[in-house]
């Protein structure tokens, strides 16, 4: 399968049926067993370091630490990758709906909430790539659209996105392409 | 897109560790209290004669303060592990063993450092003569260091298992007895009015190996751990 820039790649599949593994094995978190994955043609176990920093991975767990606040928590876990200011931590916590949440600790948010701010942490790293494991968990009606808006902007913005899901994603402007594991 | 630096990035994590370890302040408490209780217990259980507890105070001292350090060891990766947040340390793009090595001198201030600074006031309830204050001070600052890089190896080691807390301290331990056979003697010799210098110069070459060489190993047994 390949992903191209303007694309989205829908991985479905039952249960069990392998997606997150998949998706581990696309972030070099885990070692193919057979086949590979290549970045631009070369094979990522080249350089997992310099891969890494062309996508971004949200998986099961919302990489979250429960003391820090919602706007701790992005410093770190952007300021890891690039140098982020405070105007663009505020402006990317209003764009994924936590306003009123910046000095909250991610212990006090709602699932759905923690959800929001991991999606955050992704937008604001500023990566071509993004591979989502279930990012529509927890989110209500509108996290659910809003999420669809942002990842079709990220699309026509020229990035690529690979999302692992229950149901086929309702992402404007844009179809996906589906792989099915059984 | 300008990246965030290597330095940076272990400025950052350095900083994130020892905000959240002052967040949990029990956490970074309980070894200082655990050393001061086992010290407070060495009179009762062997003689109130100073002149018999300054025989035996640099061996306890620093059997102690090791026992102390290892209480938090375990909790080093736990809480990343769980939370996700070590994912995405990997995933970052930096130098894993540097990340590594930041969280390490997060852990020793936290930890260690307490215990260095106490120690004096714990010696001088023991016998111990102002004059070897200073190297035991300095062997403990060394010693902890060691410590917390080996603990660092065993953590990340046993990060995937389910108890691994026993199974870090048979790990660790043997690997810290030269340390402790060096550290000890080091504060024996000052008691008794000698110059150190020789079992400090070891433990310090002691301190710089393991603290140039663990990162490498956390690194990959983290990669391992996370597979």
């Amino acid at each position: 399968m390949d992903a191209e820039a303007g694309q989205v790649v829908h991985v479905a599949g039952p249960n069990g049926s392998g997606k997150t593994t998949l998706l581990r094995v696309f972030s070099g978190l885990l070692p193919a067993e057979q086949g590979g994955i290549r970045w631009r043609g070369l094979p990522i176990t080249s350089d997992l370091e310099a891969y890494a920093t062309t996508f971004c991975y949200l998986g099961h767990s919302d990489a979250l630490k429960a003391d820090f606040t919602a706007r701790e928590n992005l410093a770190y876990g952007v300021g890891l990758r690039r140098p982020v200011t405070a105007a663009g931590i505020d402006e990317v916590l209003s764009r994924a709906g936590l306003s009123g949440c910046h000095e909250l600790h991610a212990r006090v948010l709602s699932a759905g909430q923690k959800r929001r701010l991991a999606m955050a942490r992704v937008m604001l790293a500023a990566a071509p790539l993004w591979i989502l494991d279930e990012p529509f968990t927890n989110l209500d009606h509108v996290g659910v659209l809003l999420l669809s808006d942002v990842i079709a902007e990220h699309l026509d913005g020229g990035g690529a996105v690979i999302v692992a899901a229950h149901q086929p994603p309702a992402i404007p402007r844009h179809t996906a392409s589906c792989v099915e594991l059984s | 897109m300008p990246r965030t630096s290597a330095l940076q990035a272990m400025t950052l994590t350095y900083r994130r560790d020892l905000v959240l370890a002052f967040r949990h302040w029990e956490q970074v408490a309980q070894p200082v209290v655990f050393f001061a209780m086992v010290t407070t217990l060495v009179p009762l259980a062997l003689s109130p004669e100073l002149n018999e507890l300054r025989q035996v105070a640099g061996g306890m001292l620093w059997i102690a303060a090791l026992l102390a350090a290892l209480l938090g060891l375990e909790f080093l990766y736990r809480a990343d592990h769980t939370d996700g947040t070590l994912e995405q340390m990997l995933l970052s793009g930096q130098p894993l063993g540097l990340l590594a090595a930041a969280k390490t001198a997060a852990h020793w201030t936290a930890c260690g450092l307490p215990l260095v600074l106490v120690s004096p006031l714990l010696a001088v309830t023991l016998g111990v003569p102002t004059e070897a204050l200073c190297t035991l001070m300095l062997s403990l600052a060394l010693g902890t260091g060691i410590l917390s890089a080996l603990g660092a190896v065993g953590a990340a080691l046993t990060l995937g298992l389910r108890r691994g807390s026993v199974l870090l301290s048979l790990l660790v331990l043997p690997l810290a007895m030269p340390a402790l056979i060096f550290g000890a003697r080091a504060v024996d010799m000052a008691i008794q009015g000698e110059v150190a210098r020789g079992p400090l110069l070891l433990l310090g070459a002691m301190c710089v190996l393991s603290l140039t060489l663990a990162p490498f190993a956390v690194a990959a047994a983290l990669r391992i751990s996370l597979e």
